[in-house]
């Protein structure tokens, strides 16, 4: 039995390559398409893994709620000075009301210069908490991260970010050495680890890079810089006043995210006649990207599934012009005692063959998708810098993942559409008059 | 052995490789015009018969082949192959039947150019199911036997028209058939390589082969035991050939 099948497999390979250009181009229409199948899964697997990843980064388990500046005319206080945003109190009232909360970690950035003698650099200045340095998985590479203690008694301490220190301290181990913000000196305890920056998720939430912090006890920060900010320009000044930027709430259990985000959004209403402030549950989002995933990846599939509709329907138009042109060929088989299904598996066989042999070479490049995109672009980079840098980071750090199931369902759809579109040129040879089909000529 | 010189219609007494009583065959055209290219045909072909057929086209013949050959089904009549009533059986049946007791000889080959000389005399066992070693060396002793043991991996594009239909008759006998069929079997060929193949065909007869044959070649039909002429869908003569020694 399996030998007559090799013997099938093996006469159909050889009647195949009778006929090599158009064996090729029959095959060039599967490859294409299984190709295609591989290379966009695997195109839109990145993209979303790199999206997923961000949000994951957030912690699913995270509700954040930040300041948003509303519009220029609604906001309290008066004058130029414009306040807004969460307040201490609905940090308090969020711990004492949330029944899920495990923390809330409560937190103030402002955007200042940061000295160390004669250097500057730009820095965002975050007032927080000892909780904050895991809650956004960051790591300590030297020294230590702010402690309750330094919070309790307000010490003018700082942790320095990667890219700060290095501006600052490019030589010298900044521990125990200070840092100048405004006209207050805080003693360096502690250097994060360097941390690749996060996209932003869209509205609310911007693009985060840890590595220009500076962190300061929140306590420190409410002393020595206080809630106004006041930013000259030309002609005007500006204040922003502003008790917290961000509450980072951790619930307990990822089941109850969705009712904690509820429960802070009512309790947050209830004291804020503007809606200055924005909710990112990372988990909705999280879900968001699934299911857009999905539906890219459906898209996906259809696309290509259309290529290799088209590839099937050249491997039938191959097939039936193969049956045509070999008729006397099955006469004589028939003649010598091929049964019909002797002819179907005989044409199925080649068209099969067909198919998997596109599928296994669309396999194979479908495998080259990580290395042909990465060195598409850095060819793209050396040649075109412009555009590319132009282009948005998810495009231009989009790594290709390919998904193992694109892989099997490709080479499965593959070898289908063989069997598919195979089946009726082999029926129709099959079912030929022998008396006609050795009569042709 | 030596039926020869003893053609005979009578069953009662001599096994029968191929027997076909009052067989009909109707075709109907599309516009729905009944041709009736059998009208009652019935003959015997005892083992070891070397019979040849010939009629003009349209007389029949080529339909009388095509039943014998178990390709196409009469009408009406009964066609007893080997002993075995083929005149009802399905085409899968049919297809089983043309790979075990029967030999085809065509005109033009009808050798499969892809495959060598070995795969194309194999194709008969292939069909059966018989892919052995057995079956390969078979296929093997039957080039041998007609000479071609030096061309086993030859593809039929690479030999002369004599050797093809070498090739043919190769094929037609390795499956040992009740009976060998040939359509104009020298047809293609110069008179040489005819002769030839015809001395081939008594060898075969000799041996103990039931052979039959439609040609239009008289000289050809005479080197048959005996003659048959069809006329209008009937048989119309029947003439023993004393021809031959």
């Amino acid at each position: 039995m399996s030998t007559k099948f090799w013997q099938t497999l093996r006469l159909g390979l050889k009647s195949l390559l009778l006929h090599k250009l158009r064996s090729g181009l029959a095959i060039l229409g599967i490859f294409i398409g299984v190709t295609a199948v591989i290379w966009l899964v695997a195109m839109g697997e990145g993209v979303s893994y790199q999206a997923q990843q961000q949000i994951k980064d957030l912690g699913a388990n995270n509700i954040i709620i930040r300041s948003a500046k509303p519009p220029a005319d609604v906001t309290r206080g008066g004058g130029f000075v414009m306040a807004y945003g969460l307040m201490r109190d609905d940090y308090d009232r969020i711990v004492a009301n949330v029944p899920t909360l495990s923390q809330a970690v409560p937190m103030r950035e402002i955007h200042k210069e940061a000295r160390f003698l004669d250097k500057v650099t730009d820095a965002r200045i975050v007032g927080c908490t000892a909780k904050y340095l895991d809650m956004n998985n960051l790591r300590v590479a030297r020294g230590r991260f702010l402690t309750d203690k330094d919070l309790e008694r307000a010490d003018n301490v700082a942790v320095i970010g990667d890219e700060t220190a290095k501006a600052l301290f490019p030589y010298e181990d900044p521990i125990g050495e200070y840092v100048q913000i405004d006209k207050e000196f805080y003693v360096i305890v502690g250097q994060t680890e360097s941390k690749t920056a996060s996209a932003g998720i869209g509205g609310s939430l911007s693009a985060q890079d840890y590595n220009y912090d500076v962190y300061i006890p929140l306590s420190t920060l409410r002393w020595r810089i206080g809630d106004m900010v006041i930013t000259s320009r030309a002609g005007s000044r500006e204040g922003e006043q502003v008790e917290l930027s961000q509450i980072t709430v951790t619930v307990r259990s990822l089941d109850d995210v969705d009712e904690t985000a509820d429960i802070v959004k009512t309790l947050l209403e209830r004291f804020h006649t503007t809606v200055d402030y924005a909710i990112v549950v990372p988990k909705e989002l999280l879900q968001q990207a699934q299911v857009l995933q999905m539906m890219f990846n459906l898209l996906l599939v259809l696309i290509a599934g259309i290529a290799l509709l088209v590839g099937g329907i050249g491997i039938m138009n191959i097939m039936l012009a193969t049956v045509t042109e070999r008729t006397r060929e099955i006469g004589i088989r028939r003649a010598l005692g091929a049964k019909q299904k002797d002819i179907v598996s005989q044409f199925l066989s080649e068209t099969i063959v067909l198919s998997a042999t596109g599928g296994a070479l669309g396999v194979f490049f479908g495998f080259l998708c990580y290395p042909a995109i990465v060195g598409t672009r850095a060819l793209m980079r050396s040649l075109f810098p412009d555009i590319i840098a132009a282009l948005p980071s998810n495009i231009q750090e989009l790594e290709p993942r390919i998904a193992p199931w694109s892989i099997i369902a490709a080479f499965m759809i593959s070898v289908g559409v063989g069997v598919i579109f195979g089946l009726y040129p082999a029926q129709r040879a099959a079912r030929m008059d022998p008396i006609e089909a050795l009569r042709h000529e | 052995m030596n039926f020869a010189s003893t053609p005979t219609r009578d069953a009662a007494t001599t096994k029968m490789a191929a027997r076909i009583i009052d067989v009909h065959k109707d075709y109907v055209l599309k516009g729905g015009i009944t041709v009736r290219a059998l009208r009652g045909v019935s003959i015997d072909f005892p083992e070891g018969d070397f019979v040849a057929i010939m009629g003009t086209s349209g007389s029949g013949k080529s339909t009388l082949l095509n039943v014998l050959g178990c390709l196409d089904r009469a009408s009406r009549g009964q066609y007893v192959l080997g002993g075995q009533d083929v005149s009802q059986m399905s085409d899968d049946e049919l297809s089983d039947i043309r790979s075990r007791y029967l030999g085809f000889i065509f005109q033009s080959y009808n050798l499969i150019a892809q495959l060598t000389v070995v795969e194309n005399i194999e194709l008969p066992l292939y069909y059966q199911g018989d892919i052995s070693r057995e079956a390969r060396n078979r296929c093997i002793e039957m080039a041998n036997m007609v000479g071609l043991s030096d061309r086993l991996d030859h593809r039929p594009f690479q030999l002369s028209g004599g050797q093809q239909q070498r090739v043919a008759i190769a094929r037609a006998l390795v499956n040992d058939p009740h009976v060998i069929l040939a359509d104009e079997p020298t047809g293609n060929l110069d008179s040489a390589t005819g002769e030839e193949i015809m001395q081939m065909l008594e060898t075969l007869n000799a041996a103990g082969k039931t052979i039959i044959m439609v040609t239009h070649e008289s000289d050809i039909a005479a080197r048959a035991h005996r003659t048959l002429r069809m006329r209008d869908g009937v048989l119309e003569s029947h003439t023993p050939n004393g021809a031959l020694s």
